[in-house]
């Protein structure tokens, strides 16, 4: 952690005003890249678009004034590009900042909504709405979309609360039995999941295999629009726990004595998460890595403050997600991998690395 | 004196099993007490009933005239600090970053600073200021919690008159300059009117810097009074299951601090 320890005989001042520059460049440069990638994005595809091209017909449909010849671009992006590039915004947002929050919760860098089986509770669910909720429904048509979100969040709600009552005793969450939990009920989640598979129809079956593998595909208006009120919010109320979370990092007593009120703090991140990953889960199936990877490569770069971490990893994961979503679409043109592929192959080997970086710290 | 913490009739049981009588007990602003006793006579129960971390079963705990059950989490946290026995953080904050935890939300920024370089000063750290927490020596993670202690006492007492310390076991992973250096700013703040707890483990520490000395056993409190009057052969035999004797000579080398000689701070 070389951020903290660069010149021990700085003055209290400089070193403040270090961090703080840091992270101004900081927020800079990730907001750069999210427009950068973004555009990029937009342009990728079976029809290639230059960036220039792609802020041309940007400003064209925002004016109003879309050109004839620039009719058949402005559909592709507006109609499919757009609404993808969006929610892969709003899904790496909401995985990053949910790493990030049951990171402080736990008090443990290794915390994240796809190693826990959070992500896997909320799939589960959803697979449930997919393959009871048109049968419990019978005869009143299709269910609306807004059902399987509300499956999702559902699971996800009670898959964290489940963690923490059981890797919490007396205000001390173990790490080992955290990470073991996590693996327990991930599989348990996708066992259930699996008999589910087997039950389902061939439709069903498709929209299962979606789910356990996680992708951007199909992203739709009324997708993105469906999880914005969600997931938003969610990255509004965030910096307002920033605080508290700085001081649960000394201990659960410790924040206490400072002044927070630690069960009220913990109850609404436990919320934030459920609602954010049960959110993310409804529209892109389970995407795993992104919640782990980079709070920590923040931390790294600017310091473990939440005040900054917090918001810095909203724009950072969206920005990652939607650079993995343009390999898992040019990977293997003209198919398409799934998006979960991609974070894993990128994300795991990083894991292991912080497993091995950090293998005495994990002793406790 | 003014009674700055007042505990009246305070019991905790758990599990079947009592772990604290039925207690009363004030700390008075201006006074250092310090609470000596063996491994689970209820010393640290005693103490987290009185700074509010948990109710106790029966009784009740006031600061001022405020009972600790009608305080928001913040508004007690202006009234006390705590300093417990370690810390340990699991992601790399700066030695400032932990102190400014003390100190969030009190004033302007510049005050901030201010109080954050007299607390960094004080606990004998600012030259750790910018440097990782998690890479210091267990006595100087101490230190680093006491500076942020001290912020969060200098932050309470920019709005309330009558302040309480809590420490528990405060100096046992502290070299002994340091130990020294520590209970002697608890006995200045005490002289400056904040109303100091201690828990200590060392009878000569206890007895050298307590105004008051309050022994505990089996949940109960069996001796409060002055050190002078508290500390006999009865009371170590009964208290602590020792034969030993107070104020006798041993016949080979010890060593006993003398705080009028000044220790370092």
């Amino acid at each position: 952690m070389t951020t903290a320890t660069d010149m021990p005989g700085e003055s209290i001042d400089a070193a403040l005003a270090r961090r703080r520059l840091r992270a101004l460049v900081l927020f800079l440069l990730l907001a750069a890249g999210v427009v950068i990638v973004s555009i990029l994005s937009i342009g990728t595809g079976a029809l290639a678009l230059a960036p220039s091209r792609v802020v041309d017909v940007l400003h064209a449909v925002l004016t109003g004034k879309v050109p004839d010849e620039m009719a058949r671009d402005a559909l592709v992006v507006v109609g499919i590009r757009l609404p993808r590039t969006l929610l892969g915004l709003l899904v790496g947002a909401a995985l990053a900042v949910s790493g990030a929050l049951m990171q402080g919760l736990f008090r443990n860098p290794l915390a994240d909504p796809g190693l826990t089986g959070v992500s896997s509770g909320a799939a589960l669910f959803a697979a449930g709405m997919i393959v009871f909720g048109e049968r419990l429904a019978a005869g009143t048509g299709p269910l609306p979309f807004v059902t399987l979100p509300t499956a999702a969040f559902g699971g996800a709600l009670l898959t964290t609360f489940t963690l923490y009552r059981i890797s919490t005793r007396a205000g001390r969450t173990s790490v080992a039995t955290l990470l073991l939990a996590g693996v327990a009920l991930g599989a348990v989640a996708g066992a259930i999941t699996g008999v589910l598979t087997f039950i389902s129809d061939d439709r069903q079956l498709r929209d299962l295999t979606f789910w356990s593998l996680g992708s951007l595909g199909g992203a739709t208006w009324a997708k993105t629009a469906t999880v914005a009120p969600a997931i938003l919010p969610v990255l509004v109320a965030v910096p307002f726990l920033a605080r508290g979370l700085n001081a649960l990092t000394l201990g659960e007593a410790e924040a206490f004595h400072l002044g927070i009120a630690v069960e009220r703090l913990k109850r609404t991140a436990i919320f934030l998460v459920a609602v954010a990953v049960g959110a993310s889960v409804a529209v892109s199936g389970i995407i795993g890595f992104v919640g782990i990877v980079v709070p920590h490569l923040l931390r790294l770069a600017v310091g473990p403050d939440h005040r900054v971490l917090l918001p810095a990893s909203a724009l950072l994961g969206g920005m990652l997600l939607v650079l993995s979503d343009m390999l898992a679409r040019t990977l293997v043109q003209p198919a398409e991998l799934p998006i979960g592929i991609v974070t894993a192959a990128i994300g795991a080997p990083f894991f292991l690395w912080l497993l091995l970086a950090g293998r005495r710290s994990l002793a406790s | 004196m003014t009674a700055v913490v007042t505990a009246t009739g305070i019991s905790l049981h758990a599990a079947g099993r009592t772990i604290l009588m039925p207690t009363n007990l004030a700390l008075a602003a201006g006074e250092l007490t310090v609470v000596v006793g063996p491994n689970g006579a209820g010393k640290s129960t005693l103490l987290k009933i009185l700074a509010g971390e948990i109710a106790p079963a029966s009784g009740s705990v006031l600061y001022g005239d405020t009972p600790v059950s009608a305080m928001p989490p913040w508004r007690l946290a202006m009234k006390r600090a705590v300093l417990p026995q370690s810390v340990q953080l699991v992601f790399p904050f700066t030695v400032a970053e932990v102190v400014r935890l003390g100190l969030d939300g009190a004033g302007s920024a510049a005050e901030r600073l201010d109080m954050m370089r007299r607390a960094l000063a004080a606990a004998d750290v600012a030259h750790l200021a910018a440097r990782n927490y998690q890479t210091l020596s267990g006595g100087e993670q101490q230190r680093v919690q006491f500076a942020r202690v001290l912020g969060q006492l200098m932050a309470g007492g920019r709005s309330e008159k009558h302040l309480a310390l809590f420490l528990d076991e405060p100096v046992s992973s502290l070299d002994l300059r340091h130990q020294l250096g520590l209970l002697e700013h608890g006995r200045r703040l005490a002289r400056e009117g904040v109303a100091v707890f201690a828990i200590l483990h060392d009878l000569n520490l206890a007895a050298a810097y307590g105004d008051r000395l309050v022994a505990m056993k089996g949940g109960a409190i069996v001796a409060d009074g002055p050190p002078r009057v508290v500390l006999t052969d009865a009371l170590l035999r009964e208290v602590f299951d020792v034969q030993l004797k107070v104020g006798a000579v041993p016949a080979g080398p010890f060593v006993l601090p003398h705080p009028a000689a000044g220790a370092a701070a």
